[in-house]
């Protein structure tokens, strides 16, 4: 089997809040792994911590008031990005691990040319003239399908439109070719017409680039059709994680079931979907006050004296290779108590 | 549908607004933006109008020039008979109590250093709806109708979660007991498991009070749990509107179907054909000449004619309506 390409263990990043009311465990023991080439989908709603386990990954959590708390772990090739020199991480960061924000006009620079934030990267790290580094980024524009892109290069970001920034943003963090891709919400902006294409578009550098793609979402349905594995996170903690397929022909925790049977779905007959929508009752805790046990339990339909008192480790669902598809739910012990049948 | 069986009608509406000319005025004068241009629409009682569309197609606009909190420049709204457009400043502030509107941002659209209580107690104040301990019987009634516990009267928006300021939203709206309501985009600000809530307390409450909605939103697949009708706009203007189970399962208009296709499905096994759409939305300050979706048309027809004649919004078959010239033979 190969390597993986980031191997994380137990990340643990907490935030002392400003009344100093206590500690947001914010990130409170997260592992999971991604291979060379593949798509791995983070899931989870507002608050559950996947941005700041990405965050975590690149090291960019603002001290104070988070921390990485110790005996966390994060692998990239080898390397404990936690333990490295700074200026090794700042050989990696842009360069062979790149991040995509949601938001395209903050994340640019309204001062500079798209052309030479595309470059910097180049500049930094591959020591680019500027004759080359402007040849770079007009590939670069051609690469992420802008049209006129010699004549783009010198233009500012507030002169593009939604979609095309995004566009800029995947050629400035593809600008090195990276191993890496950490996409955190990358269409969450967009209109539904522009995600597609955006969407598109990364699929088709993926194939051309070979790099591996963390996508970050609350969106089961960019989910579904990106991703090769999931990683659902509730509170903090991974709750589930299964390959994609898997995922949503079996979901096993509640709170991925519930999460799946929230959405409105565009692909069912208009009749079968009036009514009611299955939801959640209450709502995600707070990070200061994760409930004690399993931390959905308050929400859960199947919930029991155990859960409320027992934190669930990950389980093993049993399907295809050992931890192919693991669970943080007591029901996969006593199947018995779920309800409503099996 | 007779026009007394409709609860509000709007014909041709148009809200222009005038480009800027620059620095100090000079430069030279922009065409305007044509935000909304020439729509029309109907809602029968107790009904719900889905008005769908992408960023900058003008659906707000529509919501905010019917309740007037934007001024059209020409049309004709009615709502009940009434004909809103011509009203006096007093009495259309009295008319006020039979429509009201949600907003998407429950973050910005709710007083921060006001408590609940306060910003419910307004409306029924100003409409002279409630006095004395009526006003707050009637504030604990309307926390109870919207599903939240009535000692969140006390509370300020920053210690409600946006699910609860949403819900806070809507009791505010019907604080006044309107008839019709504009929601404009209602749960898009909203995650996954509260967005359902919201949606079924919407559904409830319609069903209870038999409300009539105006369900302005860029999801289609809520729109499609949620609206009898659905209208589809772009730069503009209406392209496509009809019930919504036959506009779902038949659209006729291009891009109808192309944003349908575009909508990610939640199952990883779904081969769906996906039309991908060349380019952005135009500017609506320079529509393209005759059919205003030509240049990103993928319709395998279309020709010359989509180049500079306009195609008209007509009933292709009946209650369906479209702008296309081959609207028969849809995609």
């Amino acid at each position: 089997m190969t390597e993986p390409l980031l191997r994380v263990r137990d990340l643990k990043t907490y935030f002392v809040t400003e009344q100093g009311s206590g500690t947001a465990r914010a990130v409170d023991g997260v592992s999971f792994e991604l291979y060379p080439g593949e798509t791995l989908g983070l899931v989870g709603e507002s608050g559950c911590g996947k941005t700041v386990t990405s965050l975590s990954i690149l090291r960019l959590i603002p001290e104070p008031p988070g921390h990485i708390r110790p005996g966390s772990f994060i692998e990239f090739e080898g390397r404990n990005l936690l333990t490295v020199a700074p200026n090794e991480l700042r050989a990696i960061r842009g360069n062979q691990i790149a991040m995509i924000f949601q938001e395209p006009m903050t994340s640019l620079n309204p001062v500079f040319t798209v052309g030479y934030q595309i470059a910097e990267a180049a500049i930094v790290h591959q020591g680019l003239s500027r004759r080359a580094a402007r040849n770079r980024a007009i590939a670069m524009l051609k690469l992420v399908g802008i049209p006129d892109a010699d004549e783009r290069v010198d233009h500012y970001p507030h002169q593009m439109s939604g979609g095309m920034r995004q566009r800029v943003m995947i050629a400035m963090a593809l600008v090195c070719h990276p191993k890496l891709l950490i996409a955190d919400e990358p269409t969450t902006a967009l209109d539904v017409t522009i995600q597609a294409q955006i969407l598109e578009l990364l699929e088709a550098l993926q194939a051309e680039l070979g790099m591996a793609i963390m996508l970050i979402t609350h969106d089961l349905g960019v989910v579904a059709g990106t991703a090769d594995r999931v990683v659902v996170m509730y509170a903090g903690q991974v709750v589930e994680q299964a390959p994609t397929t898997e995922l949503f022909a079996r979901p096993l925790h509640p709170y991925t079931e519930g999460l799946m049977a929230s959405v409105p779905r565009i692909d069912t007959r208009v009749s079968q979907v009036r009514g009611r929508l299955h939801s959640i009752p209450g709502q995600v805790p707070a990070a200061t006050a994760w409930p004690p046990g399993c931390r959905f339990h308050p929400r859960c339909p199947h919930a029991w004296d155990r859960c409320a008192q027992e934190e669930p480790p990950l389980l093993d669902a049993g399907a295809g290779e050992p931890g192919a598809h693991t669970v943080r739910c007591w029901l996969l012990t006593e199947p018995q108590r779920r309800k409503g049948g099996a | 549908m007779t026009p007394s069986t409709l609860l509000l009608q709007v014909e041709e509406l148009v809200k222009h607004f005038p480009a800027e000319r620059g620095l100090f005025g000079l430069g030279r004068a922009r065409r305007s933006v044509r935000a909304v241009d020439g729509v029309s629409f109907s809602i029968a009682p107790g009904q719900t109008l889905g008005l769908v569309g992408e960023s900058g197609c003008g659906k707000s606009t529509v919501g905010r020039s019917i309740l007037r909190l934007i001024e059209p420049d020409a049309g004709r709204v009615t709502l009940d008979g009434t004909d809103l457009l011509t009203l006096g400043a007093g009495e259309l502030r009295a008319l006020r109590r039979r429509m009201q509107i949600v907003f998407q941002d429950p973050y910005g659209s709710l007083n921060p250093r006001m408590r609940v209580r306060h910003t419910l107690a307004e409306p029924l104040v100003i409409h002279r709806l409630a006095t004395g301990a009526d006003v707050g019987r009637r504030i604990v009634s309307l926390l109870e109708e919207v599903g939240l516990d009535p000692a969140f009267a006390d509370a300020y928006p920053h210690e409600l979660s946006g699910g609860q300021r949403q819900r806070v939203g809507i009791a505010r709206a019907l604080s006044v007991e309107p008839h019709f309501l504009v929601l404009d985009e209602p749960v898009s600000a909203l995650d996954v498991s509260v967005q359902a809530q919201v949606l079924n307390l919407l559904a409830e409450l319609q069903q209870k009070r038999r409300l009539t909605y105006l369900f302005i939103a860029h999801d289609l697949a809520v729109v499609k749990h949620i609206a009898d009708h659905v209208a589809v706009m772009y730069l503009g203007k209406i392209v496509e509107r009809g019930p919504a189970s036959a506009l779902y399962a038949d659209p006729r208009h291009p891009y109808t179907k192309s944003l349908l296709s575009a909508v990610p499905v939640p199952d990883p096994k779904a081969r769906r054909q996906r039309i991908v759409l060349q380019g952005d939305v135009p500017s609506p300050a320079a529509p393209p000449p005759g059919c205003p979706f030509h240049p990103r048309c993928p319709h395998p027809k279309l020709n010359d004619r989509c180049r500079t004649e306009r195609p008209a919004l007509r009933e292709v078959t009946p209650a369906r309506f479209a702008a296309c010239h081959f609207a028969e033979e849809p995609m």
